[in-house]
């Protein structure tokens, strides 16, 4: 393991519900809360976990692209909103598209390891239901090249990651493929049941295998080689939850078995500007995920559970060979047999990911830190799964773009 | 003269109205597509939405906007294809914008008849008035030098006598849309033996790139749709009449609107159906029709008597639905007009009384919006009609009694050779009303 200047804790973790179409509360004709709720409420959670605003040094906050989706730049100015605690101190705003939640979360990890601050207040948020689907693709479609928005798909990511999907089709073949994701599809709804903060929350269809099944690949409505079922959500949604020294776990009264402390990560960067080296690998996400794990000391067999970036089920599937668990070719295999479940040999996604909870996009990467930092803890409820004594190791990997901005954070329980 | 070249200029006489309206935004749609195609890019596609009133044609261009903005929302996969030769247009917004200024920009709104005098092909989709519809067609005529075609969007008027009185011969057939006819798939296609063979061919071609299911009707009075629509619906009124010997107007008119809707599994009830096209309407078109029936009355003196009293249903310019027999709160019936008193009574205040008078349906389960996508729909239908048949309440008497009058009414339309077959009639209550079964089946006798 890599000796850290100062050992690094995550604790009181908060999600609000992920909205969207799923939930019985969303109505695309109605007004919606806007984004001033859910920061106020993901950091307000937060903040009563932890003796209120006084304690907190530092805020950061993780968003995309607030600046299209809600006309609202400045970011940093929502974190005083949250609390007048917060007034007058110093406040971060992180994008890398939607690896947006996990560069806020590094910069109050570099910030408590600077020594500049015991204890960090980080927010992840995007409130994205504010125009149809239809525009929603112009505006996340700037996680890419905009010179190659052009050429490219009405639907800008779907489009990118069925071209991948159509690469692993090719090479192993289309049946085999997507029946790891149908499984894939399937872990993520029966997660998202689990837990009350998840838009699929609700969703009763009984038999998820023939839904599947029955939804054809249209290519002349969406894209090629992706049902929307293969696609995550189009979500509004906050997370918070603070990143803290051990000084600072004892200023906000947090005992150490409540927190997980962060042992090592990745992270990396690709040239946004040029096209995936190879269609059927996540080259930066193994790049990242070999790093967190070699600076945390341990292997993929240590992990208890990794919550991993499935905004497609395609990078579902290349995140378990990105990460070694599968061969090149056999992740789908890999998934299909289970190993993903939550009672398999990795359990991923435990509460549905970003198909089954939801995806908001700036804030995903803290709602993975949220759920490994319960899961690790005990505070998972019903969609808890056991976490052996011998492996108390949690991963989020959370990845911006088509494999561009990743990082890969490695947890133990505290 | 091709396809695309007929219709390079086209007008839509009254396309401020309901059913213009319609014609207009999938006319213009179509020939915004054609004007897109790369062949087709140094020509000139003209549209000219004509109606006589300004206001109706502002509203007209409110419509088209929010609408070709929904369609092009849908097919912007397509879209970005179309375009893909314009490097400024690089975002879908772009794209969608553009393509709706490309539709509007094809439709000149106008208020008079002469802008009609240069186009190719003319639909007429004015008031159900054939002296009016003569009147201005042969105007048109009159002063075009190109031997337009003429669509008539008339449900009643035989097509024969508008030939004869405008001298046409045989320039003219029925393209009878269904309201809304952006949404309902069924258009009516009248010919007759004058009728222009090359014209039927082109016809039948525009209603196909409309993605329209065509049902022929021979050129009687009425056709196949409202030649089944008025006879139900003075079914229904008669129906009402023999149950105010039991009951008031209000609650008589209450159970058959009832009745006929959840019951029959229908879209909606027979008056809630005679408010949605209009009470003047409806009356307009048994008028037309009456004369062509001797051994018939298509008439109605209730109708009569609530244009008189000026209850006359219909839609406002928003779409949203106007009082007629039922009164509406924010599109759902809540009080029922009694011709007598002059007024509305509450729904609520009489509603259980009559429930219990008409008993319960077989199964609460079953309704039009829960089987009209089901693909089990027949049999559910099947157990649901047997099982009602076996009833001894007011309310499935009265359902069984009118779905064997529905039936009589589609045999006797093919009988009197409306229509070709029994599949057209029951196409025509499937795709034009939206029935979820047709008239001409096996569950009534």
């Amino acid at each position: 393991m890599k000796k850290l200047r100062r050992k690094v804790y995550m604790a009181a973790g908060y999600n609000t519900i992920s909205l969207g179409t799923g939930r019985s509360e969303f109505n695309p004709k109605k007004p919606r809360p806007g984004i001033e709720h859910y920061i106020k409420e993901a950091g307000q959670e937060t903040l009563k976990q932890i003796g209120g605003a006084k304690n907190v040094d530092e805020g950061a906050i993780g968003n995309f692209m607030a600046p299209r989706f809600n006309k609202q730049g400045n970011l940093p100015g929502l974190i005083p909103m949250i609390d007048d605690g917060l007034q007058w101190k110093p406040c971060t705003r992180t994008e890398g598209a939607c690896a947006s939640g996990a560069l806020a979360l590094m910069s109050g990890m570099k910030s408590v390891l600077a020594e500049t601050a015991d204890v960090v207040l980080t927010v992840g948020f995007e409130v994205q239901n504010t125009m149809k689907a239809i525009y929603v693709a112009d505006v996340l479609a700037g996680a890419g090249w905009f010179q190659k928005r052009k050429d490219g798909h009405a639907y800008f990511f779907p489009g990118q990651f069925s071209n991948r999907a159509g690469a692993y089709y090719e090479k192993y073949g289309m049946e085999y493929t997507r029946k790891g994701f149908k499984k894939w599809f399937k872990n993520a709804i029966e997660n998202a049941r689990l837990c009350p903060t998840a838009q699929e929350y609700e969703n009763k269809v009984e038999d998820l295998d023939t839904l599947y099944d029955k939804m054809k690949l249209n290519g002349k409505a969406f894209v090629d080689n992706l049902s929307v079922l293969d696609c995550s959500k189009v979500s509004d949604a906050a997370s918070a939850i603070v990143v803290c020294s051990e000084e600072g776990l004892k200023k906000i009264g947090i005992a150490k078995e409540d927190a997980v402390e962060i042992i090592g990560w990745g992270q990396v960067e690709r040239n946004v500007t040029l096209d995936p080296p190879d269609l059927t690998e996540l080259t930066t996400i193994k790049k990242a995920a070999k790093e967190a794990l070699d600076s945390a000391g341990i292997t993929i067999n240590d992990l208890a559970t990794i919550e991993t970036h499935d905004c497609f089920s395609i990078a579902g599937i290349l995140a378990t060979e990105a990460l070694g668990f599968a061969e090149r070719g056999k992740g789908a295999q890999f998934v299909a047999d289970g190993n993903t479940s939550r009672d398999g040999k990795i359990p991923m996604n435990t509460t549905g990911g970003l198909i089954g909870w939801g995806h908001p996009t700036g804030g995903t990467g803290v709602h993975q830190a949220v759920t490994i930092w319960e899961q690790l803890t005990g505070k998972a409820g019903e969609a808890q799964i056991e976490i052996p004594k011998d492996r108390p190791y949690g991963m989020t990997i959370n990845m911006g773009g088509d494999d561009i901005t990743v990082v890969a954070i490695v947890y133990k329980r505290g | 003269m091709k396809y695309d070249e007929r219709l390079q200029n086209v007008t839509v006489l009254g396309a401020a109205g309901k059913m213009g309206s319609g014609i207009l935004l999938l006319t213009a749609v179509e020939m915004a597509d054609l004007s897109l195609k790369p062949e087709n890019k140094s020509k000139t596609f003209v549209l000219n939405a004509m109606d006589v009133s300004p206001e109706g044609l502002a509203g007209l261009m409110s419509y088209l906007k929010a609408q070709v903005q929904k369609l092009a929302e849908k097919k912007t996969v397509l879209l970005r294809k179309v375009y893909a030769d314009r490097k400024d247009l690089i975002e879908n917004r772009e794209i969608i914008d553009q393509y709706i200024f490309d539709v509007l920009n094809i439709v000149r709104p106008v208020t008079k008849l002469e802008a009609a005098y240069d186009s190719n092909l003319i639909f007429e989709a004015v008031s159900e008035n054939k002296d009016l519809k003569v009147k201005l067609l042969s105007q048109i005529d009159k002063n075009n030098k190109n031997k337009p075609w003429f669509f008539t969007n008339t449900s009643s008027v035989p097509i024969n006598i508008i030939d004869n009185e405008t001298g046409l011969e045989g320039r003219i057939l029925g393209f009878h849309f269904y309201n809304p006819p952006a949404i309902q798939k069924l258009v009516e296609l009248i010919t007759t033996d004058d009728t222009d063979k090359e014209m039927t061919e082109f016809a039948l071609e525009y209603a196909k790139k409309l993605k329209k299911i065509i049902v022929p009707s021979n050129d009687f009075a009425g056709f196949i749709g409202n030649g089944h629509f008025m006879r139900d619906a003075l079914h229904g009124i008669s129906e009402v009449e023999n149950l105010t010997k039991e009951m008031s107007f209000a609650e008589a008119l209450y159970s058959v609107n009832k009745i006929t809707q959840d019951f029959l599994v229908r879209p909606m009830g027979i008056f809630q159906l005679v408010d949605y096209v209009g009470i003047d309407v409806v009356k307009f078109i048994m008028n037309v029709m009456n004369p062509f029936h001797d051994d018939e009355d298509l008439h109605s003196s209730l109708l009569d008597k609530m244009i008189e009293l000026e209850v006359k249903g219909g839609q406002n310019s928003n779409g949203s639905q106007k009082d007629g027999f039922l009164k509406y709160e924010k599109g759902k019936p809540v009080a029922i007009f009694d011709p007598e008193k002059k007024e509305y009574v509450e729904i609520n205040s009489f509603n259980e009384k009559c429930d219990k008078i008409i008993g319960n349906i077989p199964d609460t389960k079953v309704s039009w919006k829960s089987i009209i996508r089901n693909r089990k729909k027949d049999e559910v239908l099947k157990d649901f009609f047997n099982t009602l048949k076996t009833m001894d309440t007011k309310g499935a008497k009265l359902a069984v009694k009118y779905g064997s009058r529905s039936k009589e009414i589609g045999k006797k339309l093919v009988a009197d050779n409306v229509a070709h077959n029994e599949d057209d009639v029951n196409t025509v209550m499937l795709t034009g009303f939206f029935h979820a079964y047709g008239p001409v089946n096996e569950y009534f006798a």
